[in-house]
């Protein structure tokens, strides 16, 4: 775990990890334990860095300071939910056929996203996408904060973001880099 | 803005976009009852292919079908040219081999996007396109939207209770929940219009999505997410300009109670409504493409004056989000 360029010590390993660091960095959040892998690892980086931004970065210390969160929140993978897919099909198997809605709500890559928008009560855009690699959210960022036409009277477009990759293909095998973005 | 140039439907009611605006305008409708499709599943309504039809050729042909109808100005072996697919569940679960597939098939040299944003996908594809057409990034995005029905949604779906055991009736009092169903559609967009009295099919000027910030499976009682993307994408016109609005219109009792709320919020409480989940069911990630298309066609063959050229199309989903489209006809 490295927060800022710094590294973070941390005794678990695994998904005990993503636990530890709850303790640490939140704690007060019970919903937490109903989430899957992905969305407490995207949740516990979103919590970090809407809490301690970096040292040396005067403005984003600033703007937190006064409460002012990013606007969209924009977050990519490769393998999009497939660990909590594979948790919901064991619901599911031959002969034990039990359904269970508290995992299928999970199915989907973009809830880590409506974790975090529920958590920090950010009503901008959220969007997930699947990507080759992480440098392929670059343009899709551009165009995001990118001017809007003349003819968009009313629409703001987004100018900052929570925006990165947060990859779970398994209980052990997680790996979630974000960043706050501001464009303004 | 961005420019459709072509477009192309396959759905249980037919393939290519006119087959399924003449099934609609019919009152034909795909949903069935199902009771022996998938192992394990309770019976259920919903809209699928005959014939179990495979993500990546459906896709293929898809593809083909939009580009079928426009002139030979997109070239998709280009590298200016950008393929993003929008679905929830891809192919059994792997949503990028499938794209990447999709893509290479064409001779597409760019890796592919996929949009997965729940239900809103289609819409949030198509915006996804019209950013990266004005940043100068690409000159044309193929935009495929495709969700194939399963044992694993049909299961989950079920499981939240969400099923209506008939055809859907959307805004109903009697409502009882949604149906599924499955198709593809894609939209050819492009940077600038093609000089053809034909082109271009429509516009898209604005999009927007918000996420309600409340509840990960239902939507926000005062729907404002809803309220907020409708009030994005009007900026600039008034409610007497617009066409007609392509809602959601899932049939269950959440939604539909929201959109309500949201619409006469914006002020769009008297504008047509197109609800196309009757006869669609809910594709998924398909639903914002297929019903984008529909509403523009329906849209151009209804236009009682000229100042009525404006269509929206919203969509809201899982984990808060909602997202809405406008476009020029």
């Amino acid at each position: 775990m490295v927060h800022n360029g710094q590294p973070i010590a941390v005794e678990a390993t695994g998904e005990k990890m993503l636990v530890e660091l709850y303790r640490r960095f939140a704690g007060d959040y019970p919903k937490f334990f109903k989430m899957d892998t992905l969305s407490r690892l995207g949740f516990i980086a979103a919590e970090i860095l809407l809490k301690e931004p970096i040292p040396s970065d005067r403005a984003s210390r600033q703007r937190i300071a006064n409460s002012q969160k990013p606007t969209a929140i924009i977050l990519a993978n490769r393998s999009a939910s497939i660990k909590n897919d594979t948790d919901y099909m064991a619901t599911i198997s031959d002969g034990k056929y039990y359904p269970s809605p508290a995992l299928f709500v999970y199915t989907l890559p973009n809830i880590v996203t409506g974790e975090i928008a529920i958590r920090h009560q950010m009503q901008g855009e959220t969007s997930f996408y699947i990507l080759d690699k992480p440098e392929d959210l670059e343009p899709i960022l551009l165009s995001t904060f990118h001017t809007a036409s003349a003819d968009r009277k009313n629409i703001q477009p987004s100018t900052s973001a929570l925006a990165g990759w947060c990859e779970c293909s398994d209980a052990n095998t997680f790996y979630a880099k974000i960043q706050i973005i501001w464009n303004n | 803005m961005v420019y459709c140039i072509g477009h192309s439907i396959i759905s249980p009611l037919g393939e290519g976009s006119h087959a399924n605006l003449e099934a609609v305008q019919a009152g034909r409708s795909g949903l069935k009852l199902y009771t022996h499709r998938f192992a394990d599943v309770e019976p259920f309504c919903a809209s699928l292919f005959d014939t179990p039809q495979d993500f990546v050729p459906l896709c293929i042909k898809s593809v083909e079908g939009a580009m079928s109808s426009q002139p030979s100005v997109v070239s998709l072996q280009s590298s200016e040219t950008i393929f993003i697919v929008s679905t929830t569940k891809g192919d059994d679960l792997d949503l990028l081999t499938p794209a990447k597939t999709i893509a290479q098939h064409f001779g597409n040299p760019n890796a592919p996007i996929v949009v997965s944003n729940a239900c809103t996908s289609g819409v949030c594809a198509q915006i996804t396109a019209m950013r990266l057409l004005e940043a100068g990034l690409y000159r044309h995005a193929i935009v495929v939207g495709c969700d194939i029905q399963s044992r694993f949604i049909v299961s989950g779906f079920q499981s939240f209770k969400a099923l209506s055991p008939e055809p859907c009736k959307p805004f109903s009092p009697d409502r009882q929940g949604l149906n599924l169903g499955e198709a593809a559609a894609t939209i050819v967009y492009s940077q600038q219009p093609i000089a053809n009295s034909q082109q271009p099919l429509w516009t898209l000027e604005a999009g927007s999505i918000h996420n309600d910030a409340n509840h990960l499976s239902a939507p926000s009682r005062t729907g404002e997410g809803a309220y907020q993307c409708l009030m994005d994408v009007m900026g600039g016109i008034t409610a007497d300009q617009i066409a007609l609005v392509g809602v959601h219109g899932t049939a269950t009792m959440y939604n539909d109670a929201m959109e309500t709320i949201a619409l006469e919020r914006a002020g769009l409480q008297d504008v047509p409504k197109s609800v196309l989940k009757p006869f669609f069911g809910h594709t998924m990630g398909a639903a914002g493409v297929v019903e984008t298309i529909l509403c523009a066609m329906q849209a151009t063959n209804r236009q009682s004056s000229i100042v009525q050229s404006s269509i929206i199309k919203m969509l809201s989903g899982f984990g808060g989000v909602n997202a809405a489209i406008r476009l020029r006809v």
